[in-house]
């Protein structure tokens, strides 16, 4: 069924003095009041990423730019460490995403039963998020120092071993993503008590009644009621693992070795070296492989939403 | 990341706006308010890194400039070292935000600047014929000369301490198999016989680096051969570097905590004698002037040992002073004349004083003085014997920029000497087809 012929007839018989108040209803102020706003975005925006595309094809060294075609992406794939930076990436995403998504559902629903203290743990939830993450990678480094740090010797003093928390290599990729899962739980608790908040009471109301137990309430009301919070941390959450760099270039620069790098230290340290162009080709590969993950998992995940 | 760094590029710019406003708005209020006497200006310098040692040597400058020309005032900003310092020099430049004196490495580093375009030309300047030859390369490209010696020439290879050697009754090594066993010795005594301070990576790749004069000696072209894509890493006599980085972690032969120490503390470490030797440049013999000036002339240096027993010293050609072309009018002759006193008798004061004199000097205005840190003695006596060479990276433009990673790796087991000589070259091959080098 095609809409505009229905519009074309409603517009005829409407009477001439509503339809002020009809366009009125889409655009309550002028045009132009976007101007401002869109200029900023495409000057700082759209006009950085557009030519982003055209440096990746030069060999560029800020100063001057030669065109070179596809050399930069053939480069870029032949990177002795990109396999294991690809690895890493995919490994720290699903770590970071899932312990999010599984840790922040269970504090969000500590956060929303009746316990004490309640809003003071929810502001100590959410506190980490608050920081800066340059801030709690520098912190982290020396907390977890191996031989100078609080955790180690808090360790040694009940005999525990002392890890090299982020310079044993099998441990480092594994000790960021734990800081990580710290600092960004937060954003996820919070999403998810939204979507536990919003699920109608009556529903478990009604379970009551029928004697659901509270773990029956849990797997056929809240789970699948926050399917929708669900998705959005997981998404918001695999495309910041994904693209991950500050936390990672804070606590290890990607080391000891290559051994914690990830694409976007790969990519930063070619940025590093003067490699301009090559870095950007490394940029675009990471925006499309980000959007090659991200675009099809959402339309998965979102297809069989529940509406409430 | 894609974001992110247009974005980082986007706050670079805004910042610079910022600050030249600023910079305008402060030299005019202060313009107007001098009056008749001569105008007061505000330059600003960077200093060659963050460490105690890079931070006092400008600030003392700065002062003792502005003593003598009260008119100027030099404002002192740092910046970290390493692949960081090289990117935040690179970008300052492109983004024309650069202090208007700035210190940084001569050789391959500087050549990577892109001068000829970025930095002021001083050979005009009265003491650029005071030169050595060897500086002069470093600092020039076919079109100008663009830089000041703003330290002395310096070495690479081992520092030791000499009590910790006389109390053990060992002689300095010329071959790897003496080097050994001394270390051997050293670790029985229970001291630290060999410091790796990889919480500082750049620190990681003396045993390569320092051991080229020993290649070079072997095979006189080997650098024309590397740049042409002719020798690599993997074969002998270069990959002799990276088996002796294995070889100390393999034999033990380091400190604990390897993974985290900085240089900083290494020298301590040295210079106290709980340490008996550390791979290294001695431009940075200037941190222990500092932290335990008593125990400086403990410190000796010795070339990087070889199979053969016949080491020569590598050699560094002295770091720069460079203008940048951002720099101009007023601020630019209050820079040109800052650099000229960074050679003149009481800048060469200052070099000896809270710079590094760790070697000699690249313009004869400067002389090493005669309370020089010891291991300048032993620096002299291979230069007196010809047993010297200079470092690859004032004869080849090509330098991977992993190599301080991959040397991390080998030295802390992760991958053998071979395999991370072998990754070494592939980054070599990358850092060659970004120059855009024939042959590649």
């Amino acid at each position: 069924m095609s809409p505009a012929p229905e519009l074309a007839a409603h517009e005829a018989v409407t009477p001439v003095t509503h339809r002020p108040r009809k366009t009125r209803t889409w655009s309550t102020y002028p045009t132009w009041f976007f101007v401002p706003t869109i200029m900023l975005y495409v000057v700082f925006f759209a006009l950085p990423t557009f030519s982003s595309f055209y440096f990746s094809l030069t060999r560029w060294s800020l100063f001057s730019s030669t065109f070179i075609g596809f050399g930069n992406y053939a480069q870029f794939f032949h990177n002795p460490q990109l396999y294991t930076a690809f690895t890493h990436t995919l490994i720290y995403a699903v770590i970071t995403s899932g312990a999010k998504v599984v840790l922040g559902f269970l504090i969000a629903l500590l956060l929303t039963s009746p316990i004490i203290g309640r809003g003071y743990l929810r502001a100590v939830v959410f506190f980490p998020v608050l920081l800066s993450t340059i801030g709690v990678g520098i912190l982290f480094k020396s907390l977890l120092d191996p031989f100078h740090g609080i955790v180690n010797f808090l360790l040694g003093s009940v005999g525990l071993p002392q890890p090299g928390w982020f310079t044993d290599p099998n441990l480092a990729l594994y000790s960021i993503a734990g800081v990580d899962i710290w600092k960004g739980v937060g954003i996820a608790t919070l999403i998810f008590m939204a979507g536990i908040v919003a699920i109608p009471g009556e529903y478990f109301e009604a379970a009551r009644i029928d004697g659901a137990t509270s773990r029956q309430m849990l797997r056929h009301i809240t789970v699948p009621l926050a399917r929708g919070a669900t998705v959005t941390v997981i998404i918001l959450s695999l495309i910041g693992g994904l693209r991950s760099f500050d936390i990672i270039w804070a606590t290890t620069g990607g080391g000891p070795g290559f051994t914690s790098d990830v694409l976007a230290s790969v990519i930063y340290k070619q940025y590093q070296a003067g490699f301009y162009g090559l870095s950007t080709a490394g940029n675009v590969v990471l925006f499309l492989l980000v959007t090659a993950i991200m675009v099809p998992l959402s339309y998965v995940l979102n297809r069989n939403q529940v509406d409430l | 990341m894609f974001r992110s760094v247009a974005s980082r590029r986007v706050s670079f710019a805004i910042r610079g706006i910022a600050l030249m406003s600023l910079a305008l708005t402060v030299n005019g209020g202060a313009r107007s308010l001098a009056g008749v006497t001569a105008n007061p200006v505000t330059i600003s310098l960077l200093a060659g890194g963050n460490d105690p040692a890079a931070l006092k040597f400008a600030t003392d400058l700065a002062a003792a400039f502005t003593k003598a020309n009260p008119e100027i005032t030099v404002k002192v900003n740092t910046r970290p070292g390493g692949t960081d310092g090289d990117n935040l020099v690179k970008t300052r430049l492109a983004t024309r935000t650069m202090d208007d004196v700035f210190f940084y490495n001569s050789g391959s580093l500087m050549q990577a600047l892109n001068p000829d375009s970025q930095l002021v030309d001083l050979s005009g300047q009265p003491w650029a014929k005071l030169l050595t030859r060897d500086f002069k390369q470093a600092v020039s490209t076919s079109k100008g000369m663009y830089g000041a010696p703003s330290s002395s020439t310096f070495n690479g290879g081992i520092m030791y301490n000499k009590k910790v050697y006389a109390k053990l009754g060992l002689q300095v090594p010329t071959t790897w198999v003496q080097f050994i066993s001394n270390s051997q010795k050293i670790k029985a005594a229970g001291i630290i016989p060999v410091l790796v301070s990889y919480g500082d990576t750049w620190t990681s790749q003396l045993f390569v680096l320092a051991d080229f004069a020993n290649v070079s000696r072997q095979v006189p072209n080997w650098s024309t051969m590397y740049t042409s894509n002719k020798a690599k890493y993997s074969n002998a006599p270069a990959l002799a570097g990276f088996t002796h980085t294995a070889e100390v972690f393999n034999k033990q032969l380091m400190n604990k905590d390897y993974a985290t120490l900085t240089f900083v503390n290494a020298l301590k470490l040295l210079a106290t004698g709980q340490a008996a030797q550390y791979p290294m440049i001695t431009a940075i013999i200037s941190n222990v002037v500092q932290a335990n000036p008593a125990q400086v002339n403990d410190i000796g240096y010795f070339a990087m040992p070889t199979d053969s027993g016949t080491p020569r010293a590598t050699v560094w050609a002295a770091n720069g002073a460079y203008i940048p072309k951002s720099s101009t009018g007023d601020k630019l002759a209050a820079a040109l004349k800052f650099v000229a006193f960074l050679n003149s008798p009481a800048g060469c004061g200052i070099q000896a004083t809270s710079g590094t004199v760790a070697g000699p000097f690249a313009i004869s205005t400067c002389k090493v003085p005669a309370d020089a840190p010891a291991l300048v003695a032993d620096e002299l006596k291979y230069q007196a014997a010809g047993q010297t060479g200079l470092a690859l990276e004032f004869v080849s433009p090509i330098k991977g920029p992993n190599l301080e990673k991959i040397l991390v790796q080998v030295g802390s087991g992760i991958s053998t000497a071979q395999a991370g000589a072998a990754l070494y070259d592939q980054d070599v091959t990358q850092q060659a087809q970004q120059l855009g080098l024939p042959g590649w």
